[in-house]
């Protein structure tokens, strides 16, 4: 019997750990990514996953011409570098982060409102570990009105 | 009561528990499994097959709608004015009771609520905070606009960029509660009726007498086209819940008339300024709509908008 509670209680833990990451990453996002996007105004929208090394993640989005945009890549720490690309709908890359020392923030503005996919993949960790990283990745958008 | 039917009831307690996370498991599995089917309607962006098997390989994807802050503050920059006789009454807030009418209304008066705010319309901005706190409550959105943001926003109701910084949490706080509780059919909803009433107010406020080719207020109307496709994307992801099909449906009248609407534009090239390390997307887009499409999209918002309003 007592085994039989301890594998339940194994179980039970394992079967919460989805509920207790997802408010972990919504937590994540708003007290530690939203800060990233000073001077910017965080434009409100929540898109975060828990992704696991080797993992990637895209985001669809319309950016309009007339507004600064920043866009901002927030991974917990624990997480490996996180490479990201802007791409437009035909998939030429305008952005990679790779050349960029792994930035992980990219400020831009249109000419022509344009919709462009941001695509991103975290990393491989590099060494010998046989356990693979999880994390909270938050995609955040920051805006600010064209100056005058 | 003896031990063993105590032990039991724990066991039984248990399991259900176990289940209970199981079934969900498997659900969030298969809503990631169905987002790569609903790949296909990407199709409509031109891009071909095999850049569709490429993204069914992808762990997540997201498609972000403008949010209610961010469609404010486009009509702001396209050089729209402050009108309040075009924003839902906040009189009107008994009218919803259900939850479809409660997310649309949610999205609908927060954007409203950035537009007031965006033009300091203090007194706008809190009724219109307080209309949107009535939505959340009736969702049963816990602590996303609570008496302390009510409190926060009357004490900095003359610092725009604190009421911005609320506005945005207070968005935030929705959309991630619907996600953290399944109910991303809402999450989307709220969405939809926000870019509808940016529809509204835009179309609203373009002069009769508006140069068809040389103004960014229609430009940025015509531009709903690129984000249209996005707004089905979305709802597709929810399509078996009944309130985003009858939303889907004034999607697919909208859809009919954008797609009256030409946009064409060149390769973008990216230039940045090495010195404030920002880069301008360069690129040239020509756009076509006719007076008479952009009077059936006008009308077709308006009857859309009054059916969500009530």
């Amino acid at each position: 019997m007592k085994k039989i509670y301890q594998i339940l209680i194994v179980l039970t833990v394992l079967a919460l750990i989805p509920f207790y990451s997802n408010s972990q990453c919504k937590s994540f996002a708003k007290k530690v990514c939203k800060l990233e996007l000073t001077p910017y105004i965080h434009d409100g929208n929540y898109n975060a996953a828990i992704l696991t090394e080797g993992e990637d993640a895209e985001l669809y989005k319309t950016f309009y011409a007339g507004q600064n945009y920043r866009i901002y890549i927030c991974g917990s720490d624990a997480l490996p570098e996180i490479e990201f690309q802007v791409l437009d709908v035909n998939r030429n890359v305008l952005y990679d982060n790779r050349k960029n020392d792994y930035s992980r923030v990219w400020d831009f503005k249109l000419q022509a409102s344009q919709q462009l996919i941001i695509s991103l993949r975290v990393k491989n960790s590099e060494g010998e570990s046989e356990e693979l990283v999880s994390g909270c990745v938050a995609i955040m958008f920051g805006i600010k009105e064209e100056a005058d | 009561m003896n031990i063993k039917l105590l032990h039991r009831r724990a066991l039984y307690f248990l399991a259900c528990i176990i289940a209970f996370g199981i079934i969900t498991g498997c659900a969030s599995d298969k809503k990631k499994g169905k987002d790569s089917d609903d790949l296909v309607t990407i199709d409509s962006l031109e891009i071909d097959e095999q850049l569709i098997q490429d993204v069914k390989t992808v762990k997540e994807i997201f498609y972000s709608l403008p949010s209610p802050l961010e469609t404010a503050m486009i009509l702001k920059q396209a050089g729209a004015k402050y009108n309040e006789e075009l924003l839902n009454p906040t009189d009107n807030v008994s009218r919803y009771v259900t939850n479809k009418s409660m997310a649309l209304n949610l999205g609908i008066y927060t954007t409203d609520l950035s537009y007031a705010s965006l033009f300091d319309q203090t007194q706008a901005t809190i009724n219109y905070m307080n209309a949107a706190k009535k939505m959340a409550e009736g969702l049963g959105i816990l602590n996303a606009i609570d008496e302390d943001v009510i409190e926060r926003l009357e004490a900095n109701i003359n610092n725009r960029d604190v009421i911005m910084d609320i506005i945005s949490e207070t968005i935030m706080n929705s959309s991630s509660f619907f996600e953290e509780n399944d109910r991303q059919a809402l999450s989307t909803i709220v969405l939809v009726g926000g870019w509808v009433e940016g529809l509204y107010i835009a179309t609203n406020l373009v002069g009769a007498d508006a140069d068809f080719n040389n103004n960014e207020l229609i430009n940025r109307i015509i531009d709903q086209k690129l984000t249209l496709s996005t707004v089905i994307s979305l709802l597709d992801e929810s399509s078996d819940n009944e309130d985003v099909q009858a939303v889907m449906t004034n999607v697919n009248e909208l859809k009919a008339i954008f797609e009256k609407v030409e946009i064409t534009t060149s390769k973008i090239e990216p230039v940045t300024d090495e010195e404030t390390n920002i880069t301008t997307l360069k690129s040239e887009t020509t756009i076509s709509m006719s007076p008479a499409t952009y009077n059936e999209l006008k009308e077709k918002v308006k009857v859309i908008r009054s059916n969500y309003i009530l």
